[in-house]
């Protein structure tokens, strides 16, 4: 029961005129943990209604473990879900919550019942707690309730919307551990739709990235953060320093390019796309920690030449800001190591060195997240 | 207990900062002065003749005038209708209200717009009016038996008007509003996430309704039943205009005692005891919602 695929077909949800969702298809394996992100409107909370049933998509097929429940009522599809807002019945007590779904499904066998509803407390160590009512409950135990409540009858798939939303940041990331410990013990297929990027790339096994409707990409976090596919994604996942410049040529893994403030940049990498063409405007997009940072003069070649414009301490690493000097409307970030000190202060000419297997180019025809 | 400025408790931090921040902001003497005016308007308008009633009920201290109305089964009989009369009222408000505060709270906001300005037009019409039209409706020769008799279903006119379904039928219309709006109120503010929610854990859309929607709707349903059933025992204009004399209620009895008899001491026997049949039920109404554990949490 627990643990099964689910395959989205081309799904579309339009309101309207509004296309909330355009064909999407994902293909989710069982006991996997996916998430669906995106800035707020990418259509991502659409995706699970249609999943969960709440919106009837507009065309398309969700298929779970063989069984096309696309035209099935909500509570015949059997997938679990944990609400933002947790939406545990005030009603009832702790215990009366976690019996519900098992009550629905009319088990007749009132020991077998209790004898769920008690593993499932044990699951999330709220055994003590049973007889309260929810509101009589820390913000993380509902979380933890709504957990037990939608895992009690073991769903094929597991939906979450932003479920930690609500919780503070220390909190938020304990729970981060417990959920996907508990989905890795339990084996079930989770989908998790959240708009922090962090949170995804922590817990899931892949990421699906979402914007305007669209999926943009689907891979392992590791995949979108080293291979992002646009600069869309690149932008959105992790940090990301864009310069525009000029594709001057693009041939056998090595590309060269202009960039804005003319300097011509020639990168030997490998699996540097087909894209972008000669002649097309490109956005060179590079990580904050594959910058490398040297003195103005000390460079060397095919360096870009810039100015400190502060420096940060944030604990695991130094940031430092620093503006290209031929382009002042271009910022760049840099993470250093926080070991030792920061060999650079404000106002400092320095050089920077890109790190050739580290660059990303897009064709310049979108716009990135802001 | 410590003071006002005590520090908010993390388990319901709205309520209580609420309550914290009124006291912290204005004085003893600016509270007294704020609510000085309702204070006398009640003095006067409310509990002065009240007490004035019930002293004169038991004019003389004799309890002459009760024994009167328990001797007269005439009397204990109009009691024992009003509480009737008003019983059914309150349930066919209930069941039929309920479901226009359902549509209200789930509808689109401009379509429940519509559904709401049918519901407070009435209320904002004098209930004269729309007692008067159920008089026009049921006479004789009113719509209703213009229509039964041209449709060939009834031979002659009916008695309609002033019998005591006339009376329950015209009631319910006019206290339907009060019942209605706490209802709405309460669906209102529940999050449609407890719906799905319970969609989702595998109940049907009925099922749903009955174990997650309307438990959590009882709170509105008991402040609605309170007020039209309050509303109902006292009720006056209605029941004196399409009620007859075989279906008289207990605010007609009074009236007539107090402008045709002129018998005060009974008129104030009968008011205490209305009175006293109010409070017992808005009581054990209470002590109902009470019982109902969980639900005082709902808000």
């Amino acid at each position: 029961m627990i643990g099964q695929y689910l395959s989205l077909v081309g799904l579309e949800k339009h309101f309207g005129s509004v296309r909330a969702v355009t064909s999407l298809s994902l293909e989710i394996g069982a006991g996997e943990f996916v998430s669906l992100v995106g800035p707020s409107g990418s259509g991502k909370t659409t995706a699970l209604n249609m999943i969960a049933g709440f919106e009837g998509p507009s065309a398309g097929k969700i298929v779970i473990g063989g069984r096309d429940v696309t035209h099935v009522a909500p509570n015949r599809r059997g997938i679990g879900m944990v609400f933002q807002k947790y939406a545990l019945f005030p009603h009832l007590t702790v215990r009366q919550n976690i019996a519900f779904p098992l009550r629905m499904q009319r088990q007749s066998n009132k020991t077998r019942m209790t004898t769920r509803v008690e593993e499932m407390l044990e699951l999330v160590q709220l055994s003590s707690f049973g007889e309260r009512y929810p509101q009589q409950l820390s913000g993380g135990q509902q979380q933890r309730v709504a957990l037990a409540r939608a895992l009690a009858f073991e769903p094929p798939v597991l939906l979450m919307d932003e479920p930690l939303g609500a919780l503070d940041k220390k909190l938020r990331e304990a729970m981060q551990f417990e959920i996907k410990s508990l989905q890795e013990r339990l084996g079930a297929t989770v989908v998790y739709v959240t708009h922090d990027q962090d949170e995804a790339l922590t817990m899931s096994d892949r990421v699906a990235v979402m914007a305007g409707g669209e999926l943009k990409q689907f891979g392992t976090p590791t995949e979108l953060y080293r291979h992002p596919n646009s600069a869309f994604v690149a932008d959105f996942i992790g940090r990301m320093n864009f310069i525009e410049g000029n594709c001057i040529e693009n041939a056998g893994g090595t590309a060269v390019v202009r960039l804005s403030d003319d300097t011509v940049l020639s990168i030997r990498a490998q699996g540097l796309p087909a894209t972008p063409k000669a002649g097309q405007t490109i956005k060179l997009a590079i990580r904050p920690e594959r910058v490398r940072v040297a003195r103005r003069g000390e460079g060397g070649s095919g360096c870009l030449a810039a100015v400190v414009q502060a420096c940060v301490f944030v604990g695991s690493v130094h940031i430092l800001v620093v503006r290209l000097e031929s382009r002042p409307d271009v910022l760049l970030q840099i993470q250093l190591p926080a070991e030792g000190g920061l060999p650079f202060q404000e106002r400092d000419a320095v050089d920077l060195l890109l790190d050739d297997g580290a660059i990303h180019l897009f064709a310049n025809t979108e716009r990135h997240a802001a | 207990m410590s003071g006002p400025c005590e520090v908010p408790q993390p388990a319901f931090p709205r309520q209580r900062r609420s309550t914290a921040a009124s006291a912290r902001f204005y004085s003893r003497g600016v509270s007294v002065c704020l609510a000085a005016p309702l204070v006398v308007a009640l003095a006067i308008g409310f509990v002065y003749p009240v007490t004035r009633l019930v002293g004169l009920s038991f004019e003389g201290g004799s309890l002459e005038q009760h024994r009167r109305l328990v001797a007269e089964p005439l009397y204990l009989g109009v009691l024992a209708s009003t509480v009737k009369v008003a019983f059914i009222v309150t349930i066919a408000s209930l069941l039929l209200g309920f479901p226009v505060a359902y549509l209200m709270a789930r509808l689109r906001h401009g379509i429940a717009m519509v559904v709401a300005a049918c519901v407070f037009i009435p209320l904002w019409t004098s209930v004269l009016v729309r007692s008067y039209a159920w008089v026009v409706l049921l006479q004789r020769n009113g719509i209703v038996n213009t229509l039964l008799a041209d449709a060939g279903i009834t031979d002659g006119p009916l008695k309609l008007i002033y019998t005591q379904g006339a009376v329950i039928v015209a009631m319910t219309h006019v206290l339907m509003p009060f019942m209605i709006l706490p209802i709405y109120s309460t669906l209102q503010t529940l999050p449609p996430d407890y719906n799905r929610a319970a969609r989702n854990l595998g109940a049907g859309a009925f099922r749903a309704f009955i174990s997650v929607t309307l438990p959590l709707s009882l709170p509105g349903v008991f402040a609605g039943s309170v007020l039209c059933f309050v509303l109902a025992l006292g009720f006056y204009i209605t029941p004196a205009l399409v009620g007859g004399p075989g279906s008289m209620l207990m605010a007609t009895l009074i009236g007539q005692q107090t402008t045709v008899l002129l018998d005060w001491p009974f008129a104030a026997a009968l008011s205490t005891v209305l009175l006293t049949v109010t409070l017992i039920f808005v009581f054990l109404f209470r002590k109902t919602l009470s019982l109902s554990k969980g639900l005082h949490s709902v808000h």
